[in-house]
């Protein structure tokens, strides 16, 4: 994110903050503006089934999600989605720093964790199906088996490259194991796991959407796919801008909170840099 | 000659260790179901599991399915990464266009690629194209945002020192943004292949064209336990298959280069 903004700190002379700020907001705004009015001149043109114009989305959006539906079908999907966010961090930053600090224990379960790594998680829907039925702890277990593998592996590899000349002066210090744990290690580990967590937030979404899709009466994912099968264009349109709100959203919560807790991290990046 | 043994010991150590590790799984698995912890109609043995493995690896069938998964993760991660490439650097390479397209690739970058189906699947019915749109869409953007990150790390010194030279554009671009770019594009490739998986398995089992993820589904449907956790353990082997292939594609790719060769040192 940081390789986008090209500016270095030293603001052109002779022009006024205004001007900057205005050319700034056109950056930002222009091509969107331009895309949605092209979208929207083409759509009135040339009336394709599929592509509604920008305005009627705009218009199923309010009339689908503002009101009942919100209740019934957004919150459910948002309140699943961070059971399981919350319980994929919480699983993979504890079992992540158990496994990374006992040796032999990470050579144990090594090519075991690959393994689960590596299976597609959409995959596991009809085996938590199985084993729990169509209920919402099913979908919640589905997201957590899916998002938990970054964040686990990730913190794994953070706290194994703690640096060793840290390890051994807490070790000289005779600093207490719980001390040890949240001065050191988890701190050392803390920006592998955010990148972890940020890979885990949009395996998370997916399943959301997929297991919905698939096994349930309710959620956003169900909504859209039945939106679809009833040819309810619009307001099938209308649901993938909102997915996207919802992806959007999560995107820039975790650039906050990623801010705010590596704030250290990338201080002492930009002083090495400079 | 003495650290040579042990090193060797050691890695003979680790491997041992993975082995029982994956022995353990294998026999925690086997007596979950056997003690009645879980009805094996839900948790089938692990032997059962594997004989069906077993079955499938000789059924021309099963064969047939895996190419059709095949087929369209390869086209889709193909057609993903020529064109990421190509509208990668051409926006990497120009700031105007890069400030410009920032708040449209951040919006359309987290949008859940399989929000996309039920619009895919109205356009494309069953057919591999509906899958082939979302593959593309999720895999595009992992290489999009490398290529623009590494195509505008070029250093500075470098980029002037051969402007003076007077290197044309494609030498500029064959010489110089293309070495620098490289193992950003191989790390957005890596990525790429392991969505571009998921999607094309997850695309067979909700939209329904032929392939393993419609086999897992189905056996899903049919109240087949043992076949589906067979093609679970499939479509694992596949994903581990395709990571290690890539892995080892972009460590020969980059031997060149100081992140490999300062491993290799060590």
């Amino acid at each position: 994110m940081t390789a986008y903004s090209g500016r270095i700190g030293t603001t052109p002379r002779g022009r006024g903050v205004g001007a900057r700020l205005a050319a700034g907001f056109l950056y930002a705004l222009g091509l969107p503006m331009l895309l949605l009015v092209v979208w929207g001149l083409v759509a009135t043109r040339a009336t394709s089934q599929f592509f509604p114009g920008p305005l009627t989305i705009a218009e199923a959006f309010v009339d689908t999600w503002v009101g009942p539906a919100f209740v019934e079908d957004v919150l459910p999907s948002l309140y699943r989605l961070g059971i399981g966010i919350t319980a994929s961090i919480v699983l993979g930053v504890a079992a992540g720093t158990v496994i990374g600090l006992v040796h032999w224990l990470r050579e144990l379960l090594e090519p075991l964790l690959e393994f689960f790594r590596a299976i597609p998680p959409p995959v596991l829907i009809p085996v938590m199906m199985l084993l729990l039925g169509i209920t919402d702890t099913m979908k919640v277990v589905v997201i957590v088996s899916g998002a938990v593998w970054p964040i686990l592996l990730n913190t794994i590899e953070g706290v194994r490259a703690t640096d060793s000349v840290m390890k051994e002066t807490a070790d000289a210090f005779r600093i207490t194991w719980s001390e040890r744990l949240w001065f050191l290690v988890l701190p050392a580990a803390s920006p592998r796991i955010m990148a972890g967590v940020r890979q885990g937030l949009s395996v998370a979404l997916i399943l959301m959407v997929i297991s919905e899709m698939f096994a349930s009466s309710s959620g956003l994912g169900y909504r859209i796919a039945y939106f679809q099968r009833n040819y309810l264009i619009a307001e099938m349109w209308s649901g993938i801008l909102l997915l996207g709100l919802v992806g959007v959203f999560l995107a820039v919560v975790f650039g906050l909170v990623e801010r705010r807790v590596l704030r250290w991290y990338h201080g002492i990046r930009e002083v090495n840099r400079a | 000659m003495r650290v040579h043994s042990t090193r060797r010991l050691r890695t003979l150590r680790t491997a041992s260790l993975g082995v029982v590790g994956l022995a353990g799984f294998l026999v925690a698995w086997q007596l979950v179901p056997t003690l009645g912890l879980i009805n094996p109609q839900y948790l089938p043995y692990v032997t059962d599991v594997l004989a069906r493995l077993a079955e499938e690896f000789v059924d021309l069938a099963f064969w047939r399915r895996l190419g059709s998964t095949m087929t369209s993760w390869a086209i889709g991660l193909a057609v993903a990464t020529s064109a990421a490439v190509v509208l990668g650097t051409i926006v990497g390479l120009v700031p105007v266009l890069r400030r410009a397209t920032h708040t449209m690739v951040e919006f359309l970058r987290p949008i859940p690629s399989v929000a996309l189906i039920p619009l895919a699947v109205l356009m494309f019915g069953i057919q591999p194209q509906a899958a082939l749109v979302i593959i593309v869409y999720a895999s595009f953007w992992q290489v999009f945002v490398q290529v623009i990150y590494g195509v505008a790390d070029v250093d500075a010194v470098a980029r002037d020192t051969a402007r003076s030279f007077g290197l044309t554009r494609r030498e500029q671009l064959s010489h110089l943004v293309l070495p620098t770019a490289l193992p950003y594009l191989m790390t957005g490739l890596r990525l790429a292949a392991a969505v571009a998986l998921i999607l094309a398995i997850t695309a067979e089992m909700v939209i329904g064209n032929p392939g393993l993820g419609r086999m897992i589904e189905l056996s899903r449907s049919s109240g087949d336990a043992v076949g589906l956790y067979a093609l679970v353990v499939v479509t694992g082997l596949l994903g581990l298959l395709v990571n290690l292939v890539f892995r080892f594609v972009e460590r020969r790719a980059l031997s060149w280069h100081q992140s490999v060769r300062g491993e290799e040192a060590r």
